[in-house]
């Protein structure tokens, strides 16, 4: 007969779960608003949102570092406090969006607000635990209600882009799940410290070894499908020009993160225990995913194609960081993501501003090249900002990406991986090329006849998010030191 | 002011951000006032400078990102001195001399940013501000290429923009190493240009350096053979982004070497003495004879630059005071005459369109003014005597010839060279039978003109025949380099090499 479980309701720790709570309330309420009165303007609900996210972003700075919670499921550190504070933050940037000046399809739904609040959840959820089972559903609740989000563009594209995401998304949480399988078949739990401590005693068994690497590859593939790592990156281009240009941003930069927070829990214990074949499988794949990815912008006609890429691109640099795992390697990726994403998030919100009802320029894309051509003569002060959000993007001083440019390599070559370094510089220059395309399109180039104004879908709310995301790039030289210490803290504080 | 490096850095920013709300009808005479305030503030700066103090001066250090050892250090010797005041010279004047009338609102304001990180890039004492302003001159040189420039603009912006970036990002990589070598041995961050002279580098490392620091350098200068993009940015810019280019963004990069290379790696630059020899011969000569058979005025001029951009670096090689004094000193002439130069192609090119050579000849009947100015120009280019490009040459030939006698032999063929190349221009252009129609129309220099080219002549032949308060200054620095140098080499054939003023007079 069983043992009744006697728990006490401290023991509990509860407090490790209000912030997921705080969300998933949040978008309930916001489901229950509207059963009430379903008249509501879409403003309510983007600031109704804001207030919830603003409430969740205190409840996790108010966390304590390095607890367990939830039989000892839940697990705070530092990486999961500083990944949820920018998870929220990036949410919050991105959601007054929404508030264009002409009418999009998806924001008259409250339930797009709810389904928002739902993936925010399950973002949190993935960084904050290290069992792989709520991993994985903290994974796949925030990729299936992404999924959502992304077909209610209603386009034609956007159903091929959010079935394209949900077959690879499947596709991916099948490897994690085969992966998971084969951890707990070796050491009898799912939990990654517990595993760490099984496998680093049955590391010398004989034929175990083979194992181990295939469990690592299993997961390996998983996130590389999530991280849009080459070779499993060919859905991304395709599934950004689908989503609206504020969500293919917010995708580029918010999901990475909660993906990068568990790789580095994962392939850290990896790399940790010894397994030099993952950390050489990773740095080949984020070389690979760096270089291919940028040849593969310089060919694109459309500027969200080319961000697309640029954004893989921006991915593969930071995986490798992530395979030197040193405490500067961690550090780099959380600089280098919060810094990229005002930038990118700024760099698709320009062209979410630009964004037709109808495609005007080209039969096939939404933004071509031609779009902005001449800018300079149309809206200066617009293509003065898209001109800094590129530059900063492809890594020119003194703008944010350079300075977690600038420490990821300084990382790389810390670590000892000169050659890397060298690398990612060698790549940074090819990227300069397609950013200065737009540039060049944009001041060099004369103004395509019959254009009256570029940014048609401005609006205040919109101006605001565009300003804040410009002063957060321009004068990222004067908050770098402070981030870069919190940062430092957070994730030397909790062992990484 | 303690801080008027600071000053000199932020006034043309300051300046460019308050531009964009002035009207554009005004903002010709607006640039000029703010340049020349600045050319008055780099004169202070000379004023205020102690000329018996070899070291940095002026200096300001305020820590940015402590973590990273980045901080905002600034300062000042003999040899950027002079550099800056060049630098805020030929700004002004090419402002004054422009004949741009489109968007000249946008020019402006570039120009301003493009002064203000040119200046940053010589006074930085921090890597990552130097990298900092080093790249972002880049952006502003971008534009005035691409949007005033010729039919090709373009695509010369491009190759010029992504040509030295390249480069810049190998030599990121090396301050990276550096400053990981630096924080290896002391267990501190720091990205100072003078904690790294103390740093002692194995040889092995030194030429791994050497060579990250000379490809972003190198590419800048140009040297052979990554000079390729030179003609075309050359060939598309417009006249005031050919003088700013030839004037002072090609100095960064022979600064840089001075700044940089030489100090912190004088093993390895003792070993590259041969190797950049020969290609700075290879420079000087190959295209000297390129020059000759251009039929474009100013690709003329262009090629004639790198060429003399060869002997700076033939000087900065020589690791004596002589050799590397005049190729500072070269440096400013080469600035202010090969400026000059692009003015005066410029100005013929606003009145008949063309530079080809073949449409002129007999010009000095009808344009007397010009032809004289032009005259003076092209003599101090070639390196007549009493003229400022005798004097950086012939210091930069005697001091290789403690080298190479050989060598210098060969670089002295570039004085040769470049009166046969410069002689034709001459020949072709203002001399023989004036029989083209359209070149009897032709006007003089108006008073604008004139009086922009005006001081520069005064430059050219007061610095020529009595060069002493400019050199002496870079000469202090020169030999304060040369002694540390000395002191910092470990491997006995660098110490031999490197001649310091101190031997120099035991020896005499």
């Amino acid at each position: 007969m069983l043992e009744p479980i006697n728990v006490s309701l401290e023991s509990l720790n509860l407090i490790t779960l209000t912030p997921m709570l705080i969300a998933i309330a949040g978008a309930l309420i916001i489901l229950v608003i509207d059963l009430i009165n379903n008249k509501l303007h879409k403003s309510l609900y983007v600031m109704l949102t804001i207030l919830i996210l603003f409430i969740d972003f205190g409840s996790v700075l108010g966390l304590n570092v390095n607890e367990r919670g939830f039989f000892d499921v839940m697990l705070i550190d530092g990486i999961s406090i500083i990944s949820q504070l920018m998870i929220i933050g990036g949410s919050m940037i991105f959601i007054p969006l929404a508030l264009t000046s002409k009418r999009f399809h998806e924001y008259s739904y409250p339930e797009f607000f709810a389904l928002f609040l739902f993936m925010i959840a399950g973002f949190q959820f993935m960084v904050a635990t290290d069992n792989l089972i709520l991993i994985f559903v903290g994974l796949e609740t925030a990729s299936l209600s992404l999924y959502t989000l992304i077909a209610l563009h209603n386009r034609a594209n956007s159903y091929e882009a959010a079935v394209k995401y949900f077959t690879m998304g499947a596709l991916a949480a099948a490897f994690f799940a085969m992966g998971s399988a084969v951890v707990y078949a070796l050491t009898g739990s799912v939990e990654l410290y517990k595993v760490a401590e099984v496998m680093a005693t049955r590391m010398n068994e004989t034929g175990l070894m083979i194992a181990i690497y295939g469990s690592s590859v299993l997961l390996l593939v998983a996130f590389a499908f999530k991280l849009s790592l080459f070779p499993f990156h060919t859905w991304a281009p395709d599934v950004y020009e689908g989503a609206s240009a504020p969500l293919a941003g917010y995708m580029s930069v918010v999901p990475k993160i909660a993906a990068f927070v568990v790789s580095i829990r994962i392939f850290g214990m990896y790399i940790d225990l010894g397994v030099e074949w993952i950390r050489i499988t990773i740095l080949v794949l984020a070389v690979i995913t760096m270089t291919l990815a940028n040849i593969m912008a310089l060919v694109q006609d459309d500027v969200k194609r080319m961000l697309a890429y640029s954004s893989i691109s921006h991915a593969g640099f930071i995986m490798a960081a992530l395979a030197l795992d040193t405490t500067e390697g961690n550090t780099s990726i959380f600089l280098y993501y919060a810094l990229f994403m005002f930038t990118n998030l700024g760099a698709f919100a320009m062209l979410w501003i630009s964004r037709h009802k109808t495609r005007r320029f080209n039969k096939r894309y939404d933004h071509p090249y031609e779009k902005f051509s001449g800018l300079i003569q149309i809206m200066p002060m617009g293509a003065v900002v898209m001109a800094i959000f590129m530059l900063s993007l492809a890594g020119v001083p003194p703008f944010s990406v350079f300075w977690g440019k600038i420490y990821v390599m300084q990382a790389a070559v810390n670590a000892g991986y000169v050659w890397l370094a060298v690398i990612m510089g060698l790549n940074s220059a090819i990227a300069a090329y397609y950013y200065l395309k737009l540039i060049v399109y944009m001041f060099l180039k004369d103004p395509e006849k019959n254009v009256d104004i570029v940014y048609y879908n401005m609006s205040k709310p919109l101006i605001v998010i565009i300003g804040f995301a410009t002063v957060a790039t321009v004068t990222a030289i004067f908050y770098v030191q402070p981030l870069l210490s919190y940062l430092y803290y957070m994730i030397s504080a909790s062992g990484y | 002011m303690e801080n008027i490096l600071s000053i000199l850095v932020f006034f043309p920013l300051i300046a460019g951000l308050l531009g964009f709300v002035i009207d554009k009808d005004s903002i010709r005479s607006y640039g000029i006032t703010v340049t020349t305030i600045e050319f008055f503030l780099s004169l202070w700066l000379w004023f205020s400078f102690d000329m018996n103090n070899a070291g940095m001066q002026f200096v300001e250090m305020l820590p940015i990102i402590p973590d990273m050892g980045i901080s905002y250090y600034l300062g000042a010797d003999g040899i950027s001195l002079f550099i800056i005041i060049m630098t805020t010279l030929m700004t002004l004047i090419g402002m004054a001399s422009m004949g741009e009338t489109k968007n000249i609102k946008n020019m402006i304001i570039s120009l301003l940013f493009l002064e203000m990180t040119m200046i940053g890039v010589f006074v930085s004492l921090d890597a990552i501000i130097f990298y900092l302003f080093w790249e972002l001159s880049l952006v502003p040189m971008l534009y005035i290429i691409g949007a005033w420039g010729g039919p090709l603009r373009i695509y010369a912006a491009i190759k010029f923009f992504l040509y030295t970036f390249t480069g810049s990002l190998i030599m990121l990589v090396g301050m990276l190493f550096v400053a990981y070598t630096y924080h290896d041995l002391t267990g501190v961050w720091s990205f100072a240009i003078t904690d790294w002279y103390a740093l002692v580098l194995p040889v092995e490392y030194q030429l791994w350096l050497f060579g990250a620091f000379f490809i972003g350098f190198a590419i800048k200068v140009p040297m052979f053979p990554f000079h390729t993009w030179i003609p075309y940015a050359h060939g598309q810019a417009p006249t005031i982004g050919s003088v700013i280019l030839a004037a002072v963004l090609l100095k960064m990069g022979t600064y840089g070497f001075v700044r940089f290379s030489l100090p912190m790696f004088p093993d390895a630059a003792v070993m590259a003495i041969t190797p950049i020899a020969i290609l700075s011969l290879i420079m000087v000569v190959y295209t000297a004879m390129i020059a000759y058979v251009q039929k474009d005025m100013k690709q003329v001029i262009a090629y004639s630059s790198v060429s003399h951009m060869g002997i700076i670096m033939l000087g900065l090689f020589a690791m004596n005071a002589e050799g590397l004094s005049g190729s500072v000193f070269q440096m400013l002439s080469h600035g202010i005459v090969s400026g000059a130069l692009f003015m005066l192609v410029g100005m013929i090119y606003e009145r008949r369109h063309t530079k080809q050579l073949s449409e002129f000849g007999g010009l000095a009947a009808v344009m007397p003014k010009y032809a004289i100015i032009f005259g003076i120009m092209l003599m101090a280019s070639v390196g007549l005597p009493l003229t400022i490009g005798f004097v950086g040459e012939f210091l930069v030939l005697l001091g290789f010839y403690k080298v190479s006698p050989i060598m210098t032999i060969i670089a002295g063929t570039s004085i040769i060279l470049g009166s046969v190349y410069m002689l034709r221009v001459m020949k072709l252009a203002f001399f023989g039978p004036l029989d083209n129609e359209e070149n009897k129309k032709l006007k003089d220099l108006n008073s604008r003109e004139t009086w922009s080219l005006i001081p520069l002549v005064a430059i050219v032949i007061w610095l020529g025949v009595y060069p002493k308060p400019v050199l002496e200054p870079i000469d202090n620095s020169v030999k304060a380099l040369l002694v540390f140098m000395d002191e910092k080499a470990i491997t006995q054939e660098a110490k031999d090499m490197i001649i310091t003023a101190k031997s120099n007079k035991e020896a005499k």
